[in-house]
């Protein structure tokens, strides 16, 4: 009767197991055999107290081995379920990866603001104080102070906003250096940002535009200093092997004056569309101080001398990135300014 | 500065072609801008000699046989009124390229090439040119203006290239000149720096006369020597007016110049070449022989050449006679003294006036001539006397005149002798960074006119007395040796004497990057807008008539009314970049500008403004909420550890219910709102705007403070969500205000919910908080949070009437 039983319960486990489609079912099902309290095979072992005590031993083996066998298939049959459902869950959860990321959207710096960062970078490594001076500048600053007296034609080379007959908007950061070697005495090194302006609109000319400035005033700084300068200048800003060369100008607060040119950093220097065809890019405008303007400041030209340089910062931020409109850079197009991220 | 290399080579020996001497300029500080040969759009044209010529019946077309020498003869059809047999024309070859004239046969409509053709039946290799289809004109070669045939002289050989016959081989150069060399805005200036860079000797013009003419009693006086620091004049008699010789035309033409007669093409000849502006009158309009320099009287009037009429002040210098202005000093004659074709007696001026004085006068009366252009850029005094000479020797040559000996000068005694200057060759040097050894300072200055000499250290020259610019100290004189020397000597040294110094950014500068670094990580672009702005964009953000911000400081010269006014505030540039934005497509987008607003003490400006900077945001877009933009404002102050309130507020452009001033310590620094929808709708955003503006410079001060760690507890923190049932005029803030300070242990209060509804009733709303409690020295139990719990939601009931849901 007993053994019967056995058989019965063995025969529904093997029937049933293969059927079993969840590990829960399995558990559920495992549970109604090997539960503890109400457990078929642990029923068995309850019902052999009824047995005689000489077919225990016998019963207990069976009972015992059932349970060993028991345990087994349902370990077996749970490990291949649970790999199944592993499988399924892993399908079910498969993504096409070729949708989109989440990003978190970032702004970009200004261009302007860029270079301006670049070229700070470089200077401050060489002993550059950063200066920033006002945009609405006295005429004396911006002018007279910087050796072009009110009648000086040189006044003509730039259309100045005039806000009243004493006050302008400055048309060039060189402004800034009289008001640093009014308040500083050499060894000066500064280098100054900021907006320029000058009455001239057109496809190239935007009437607001950023300068950068640097002034080195010292004892013995010759010619071959401004150049071995710029020379650093230039390869950190557009690259190792760009070279400069200098080449007689004019301004008044400077002299001698130079326009600096970089080899085409496009060509490397042949002759391309960008430097058109000429091997060389004019950057910048440089030259010694002018004895006039240290004077202007109380500083001796006879013991001091230094050598200072402007330059356009949209000139450079358009020559490195390719912006082939300066009136891009102010109008804050979303397609512009996505494609400056840093 | 325009400079035919045909007139240059007059002067100096020119052994190098136009290109090379174009690169010697550059290098020398004379860039070239243009380098242009005169017949740079023709080839392929030759001497050709008509044969035999044709007309075809009921045609005014010629057939000829044209005989160009080495290329053989051609049949070529022609229809101008002047082909004939025997006669040299210009012959364009197939191939050729040569003007396209219109039917007039006058206007140029363009460069074309000669394709082998067929005119009525007849084969046609050629053409046969005029002077306008070869772009000379009647200046540039006699004979050139006739509208038809252009006849070659009977000597040109055939099959030779017309280009040098007819001077189209000739170049042009068109220099910038440096506003320090006004000397060098003439043909002799070029002339000399050619010399200069090419080391050879620099001819003078010829400068000679002999003085047959009539003799005068004659009188200058110069009532404003500030004013007219020389003035020259001289009479020539006899005068007999013609056009100008061919040669004196050509050079005009070249540089622009109409040819008009001869004594009127003298002065307009001698400013090119000398670049000293002359003017002649016809002396028998000059009442009582006497010439006045002087300023003009109140409201005096002149009419000059061009026959307008100025009514003049004290500012003005005019030259008089006995009676009246006859003519507006420097600028132009007047019409009543002007050179007639029955003039017989010429009064010759050369003059230096004032630059300013002259340019003062330009822009006041608003008229201008080469001659003002000229003198506001400075004419040297030695000049004026070498341009007169040069005059009076043309007036000679072209048998223009008898040059009489009344020659007046009145100057104010200033030099126009080279004079000395002794310098340092050691400072020279020191200026350079380079030791240029002796005999190159030499050559070099001896090349540019400085007689230079030296001995030991002294270098002792003479300077031109053309040269103006050089203003006596030895910066002048080691510009001249490097530009002629070459830059290229130059050695790159590193600032191997300079003081070692400290660099880089002040901690104002790092933290303005550091705020725009911020700003970026929220999603804003950084913008840069123009400093000014119009006087409607005030009205687009409807700002009072007597708000602050209408109170802006005015440009006196501004490129447009747009362009007028210096920003009183940064939204209404952000405002029209959002409008921009939109009517290009872009739909979503997220900006920030720093940057300066402009207030004046009072107007006009006596004194430097204040500058300040302010910070405007703008965001615009569907995905985009009041509380995005507020989002990135507080995470610009929990950045920097300051706290920002928000209080309802308005301005006068956005929406009455989603405004909200900012204050900072109790300050207000700001706004921040959504555009007003009648706003939006006036500028057609469909889009909803959100801007806001603070005062940078009240952040400034909160921005440095230093980062400081507080130590993380170990113990964990524990989490509850309350959700508060409160009166519908009850603010976010008041609860969370209430909450934070209700317990010691609360460090964190975020609102995540709000709920309307019947569950809550009318005029109530349910606000769900998220508080974080953090221990300090224990672990919390449940039954210690659940206290604190219980106060805050007495302490709620209390002052807000809130209750839990």
């Amino acid at each position: 009767m007993m053994e019967e039983n056995i058989k019965a319960i063995r025969a529904e486990i093997e029937e049933t197991l293969p059927t079993l489609a969840s590990s829960a079912a399995l558990y559920e099902f495992r549970k109604s055999f090997l539960d503890n309290k109400d457990g078929k095979i642990s029923g068995l072992m309850k019902a052999m107290k009824d047995l005689p005590k000489e077919e225990k031993p016998a019963f207990g083996k069976l009972v015992n081995d059932l349970k060993t066998w028991a345990t087994a298939a349902f370990d077996e049959a749970d490990e291949k379920i649970k790999a199944l459902e592993l499988a399924q869950k892993n399908k079910d959860e498969e993504i096409d990866v070729t949708m989109p990321g989440v990003k978190t959207e970032v702004g970009a710096l200004h261009p302007d603001t860029m270079i301006i960062n670049e070229l700070i970078d470089i200077f401050a490594g060489m002993g550059f104080e950063i200066y920033e001076g006002r945009e609405i500048e006295n005429d004396y600053y911006n002018f007279t102070a910087l050796n072009t007296p009110k009648d000086h034609p040189a006044r003509d080379m730039q259309d100045t906003f005039y806000v009243s007959e004493e006050f302008l908007l400055r048309t060039q950061t060189s402004a800034g250096q009289i008001h640093v070697m009014e308040n500083k005495k050499p060894p000066i090194k500064i280098l100054s940002p900021g907006k320029v302006f000058r009455s001239d609109d057109d496809a190239t000319h935007s009437p607001m535009f950023s300068q950068m400035e640097g002034l080195v005033v010292d004892k013995d700084i010759s010619l071959c200093d401004l150049q071995g300068m710029l020379d650093i200048f230039s390869e950190r800003i557009f690259g190792e092997g760009v070279k400069t060369r200098l080449r007689p100008s004019y301004f008044p607060f400077t002299e001698p004056s130079v326009e600096v040119d970089v080899s085409c950093f496009a060509c490397g220097g042949k002759g391309c569309k960008l430097c058109k065809g000429t091997g060389w890019i004019e950057v910048l405008g440089a030259g010694v101080v002018n004895r006039h303007v240290l004077e202007n400041c109380g500083i001796d030209p006879d013991e001091y001398s230094g050598f200072a340089f402007g330059m356009g910062v949209e000139r450079i931020a358009m020559l490195k990135y390719g912006i082939n409109n300066i009136k891009a850079l102010f109008e804050s197009d979303t397609r512009f300014a996505e494609q400056f991220k840093d | 500065m325009l400079a035919p290399l045909s007139w240059l080579k007059e002067y100096v020996d020119i052994d190098v072609s136009a290109k090379e001497l174009e690169g010697l300029l550059f290098s020398a500080g004379f860039e070239v801008e243009e380098l242009k040969e005169v017949g740079a759009d023709i080839s392929g044209v030759v001497v050709g000699q008509v044969e035999t010529c044709e007309l075809i019946p009921d045609t005014h077309i010629h057939v000829c046989q044209v005989n160009l020498g080495e290329y053989g003869t051609q049949q070529i059809c022609c229809g101008a009124d002047n082909v004939c047999v025997g006669g040299k024309f210009p012959v364009a070859m197939v191939g050729a390229t040569v003007y396209a004239t219109a039917k007039d046969h006058v206007t140029i409509e363009g460069v074309m090439t000669i394709k082998k053709g067929k005119l009525r039946g007849q084969e046609s290799n050629g053409m046969l040119c005029s002077g306008t289809e070869l772009g000379v004109t009647e200046d540039m070669y006699p004979g050139a203006g006739y509208n038809g045939l252009l006849v070659l002289p009977e000597d040109a050989p055939l099959g030779a290239d017309v280009k040098p016959i007819l001077g189209l081989d000739d170049w042009i150069f068109d220099i910038s000149i440096t506003a320090n060399r006004p000397d060098c805005q003439s043909i002799i200036g070029i002339a000399r720096e050619v010399a200069a860079v090419l080391k050879k000797p620099f001819k003078m013009p010829d400068l000679s006369y002999t003085e047959n003419g009539k003799d005068i009693e004659f009188k200058v006086t110069v009532e404003a020597p500030d004013l007219c620091p020389r003035y020259i004049a001289h009479y020539v008699s006899d005068i007999k007016i013609a056009p100008s010789p061919a040669w004196m035309r050509r050079r005009l033409s070249l540089v622009g110049i109409n040819a008009i007669s001869n004594a009127v093409d003298i002065t307009n000849y001698v400013l090119k070449e000398f670049g000293q502006p002359m003017h002649a009158f016809d002396l028998n309009d000059l009442e009582n022989t006497e010439i006045v320099v002087r300023r003009a009287k109140e409201n005096e009037t002149i009419v000059t050449l061009d026959e307008k009429e100025f009514k003049l002040n004290p500012e003005n210098l005019v030259i008089c006679d006995g009676n009246k202005p006859v003519a507006l000093a420097g600028i132009m004659g007047g019409l009543n003294s002007e050179i007639k074709d029955t003039t017989t007696d010429v009064l010759f001026e050369a003059a230096k006036f004032a630059r300013d004085s002259v340019r003062k006068t330009s822009r006041a009366l608003g008229q201008s001539s080469d001659s003002s252009s000229r003198f506001e850029k400075g004419v040297d005094e030695y000049t004026t006397q070498l341009g007169m000479k040069r005059a009076l020797h043309l007036m000679e040559e072209l048998d223009c005149g008898k040059v009489s000996k009344v020659h007046i000068e009145v100057s104010s005694g200033n030099s126009t002798e080279p004079h000395p200057l002794t310098v340092s060759v050691e400072k020279l040097n020191k200026i350079l960074g380079i030791t240029v050894p002796d005999e190159e300072i030499i050559r070099h200055l001896d090349a540019l006119g400085f007689a230079p000499e030296i001995s030991g250290d002294e270098l002792r020259v003479m300077v031109p007395a053309w040269r103006d610019d050089i203003d006596g100290h030895v910066q002048d004189i080691a510009e001249e040796v490097i530009r002629s020397y070459g830059y290229e000597h130059i050695v790159p040294t590193f600032l191997k004497e300079a003081t070692v110094t400290a660099g880089g950014r002040n901690a104002e500068q790092k933290q303005l990057l550091r705020v725009k670094q911020t700003l970026c990580k929220q999603g804003y672009s950084e913008s840069i807008f123009y400093s000014f702005f119009s006087p409607k964009d005030l009205d687009m953000l409807r700002i009072p008539e007597d708000a602050e911000e209408r109170k802006a400081i005015r440009i006196l010269n501004p490129i447009s009314e747009d362009l007028s006014l210096m920003r009183t505030t940064l939204s209404a540039s952000m405002l029209n970049a959002v409008v921009r934005n939109l009517r290009r497509g872009n739909t979503a987008g997220r900006f920030f500008e720093i940057a300066n607003v402009f207030k004046a003490e009072s107007l006009p400006l006596t004194a430097y403004p204040e500058e300040q900077r302010h910070l405007c945001i703008g965001a615009f877009g569907d995905s985009e909420t009041f509380f995005t933009l507020k989002g990135a404002v507080e995470a610009l102050a929990e950045t920097f550890d300051f706290k920002l309130t928000f209080a309802r507020g308005t301005t006068t452009f956005t929406h009455p219910g989603m405004t909200a001033v900012i204050s900072l310590d109790g300050k207000e620094i700001g706004y921040i709102g959504r555009v007003a929808h009648d706003v939006c709708a006036e500028l057609a955003i469909e889009k909803p705007v959100f801007l806001c503006e603070l005062d940078y410079e009240a952040l400034v001060p909160h921005l440095g403070k230093p980062m400081v760690y507080k130590p993380v507890s170990k113990f964990a923190i524990e989490t509850r969500d309350l959700a508060l049932v409160v009166s519908e005029d009850v603010t976010c803030a008041q609860v969370e205000d209430a909450i934070a300070t209700s317990c010691k242990y609360i460090t964190k209060v975020s609102l995540f919910d709000v709920y309307r509804g019947k569950q809550v009733g009318e005029g109530k709303k349910s606000m769900a908080f998220n508080v974080v409690f953090t221990p300090d020295d224990h672990e919390f139990t449940s039954d210690e949070i659940d206290k604190y719990v219980q106060k805050t939601l007495k302490k709620l009931a209390f002052t807000l009437g809130a209750e839990l849901r």
